[in-house]
């Protein structure tokens, strides 16, 4: 089966950004295919490559960004949610007139588009949120 | 920024269910901006107000106080996107002291079975 996952919340501060991964994770390891992550509303801190949470607990991050290079999954973070809480690619970074960006390798941004596109393409779109 | 609308002739039901107040987070506000965008995708939409998402739709809304947008007019305008279809719950209504006097726009109020057949019968659901 092919899938949509639409991430809504930030990393450890709810569960949703490590069920979506232990999904993920499992539905790959299963044959299924990814077609997309999308993260929206708090979601997109998921992409933030400047995050570094103890030794000894998970890297929420960083652990996207490996999942994503094993298996070439397209991680996108909204566009509009992003530049609200200050997720930041080179291109935007350009584009705002900002000093500094902060996404992580094998993320990108784009709009929400993105994420209509994997609910028609995806043959099931699983929201992982509150 | 916005890619084109890609619809690859494929037609889905989408179906958004907004049951959360409309302040306090911003989730029914950012679900506001993925319907304004899927809109132009050309799918078979619909909106589903329940819980304390029915206070979405209520009149009179001014946030000047706490300083934050309304966005609570936008809802009104959804007609202009050729998204019409908006249902909202009566159970959720009733609970709240509200009828749809209360409402901003036009619904269609239908009870918790015939939302659940509605649920039933999306393929996309976007949950806020």
């Amino acid at each position: 089966m092919k899938f949509g996952i639409l991430v809504n919340e930030g990393p450890y501060t709810h569960q949703a950004s490590d069920s979506a991964y232990l999904f993920t994770k499992a539905a790959i390891e299963d044959g299924h295919e990814i077609y997309r992550i999308f993260f929206y509303h708090d979601g997109v801190n998921n992409g933030t490559r400047l995050a570094t949470p103890p030794q000894d607990d998970r890297h929420i991050p960083n652990r996207w960004t490996e999942l994503a290079k094993e298996n070439e999954i397209d991680l996108v973070v909204c566009v509009a949610a992003a530049q609200r809480r200050g997720m930041v690619d080179p291109d935007e970074m350009k584009r705002n007139g900002k000093d500094a960006n902060n996404l992580a390798e094998n993320f990108r941004i784009s709009g929400l588009g993105q994420l209509i596109e994997a609910g028609i393409q995806a043959d099931r779109l699983i929201t992982f949120g509150d | 920024m916005e890619e084109e609308a890609q619809s690859s002739g494929v037609i889905k039901k989408f179906l958004y269910i907004n049951r959360r107040a409309p302040h306090g987070t911003i989730y029914a506000h950012e679900a506001l901006e993925t319907v304004l965008i899927g809109a132009a995708f050309e799918q078979d939409v619909t909106l589903a107000f329940l819980d304390d998402g029915v206070f979405q739709l209520k009149k009179n809304q001014d946030t000047s106080e706490i300083g934050t947008k309304n966005f609570s007019k936008t809802y009104a305008a959804l007609e202009m996107y050729d998204v019409e279809k908006l249902y909202v719950e009566k159970e959720s209504l009733d609970q709240r002291g509200m009828t749809a006097d209360d409402l901003s726009v036009d619904v269609k109020i239908i009870n918790a079975d015939e939302m659940k057949k509605l649920i039933n019968e999306s393929e996309v659901i976007l949950n806020f």
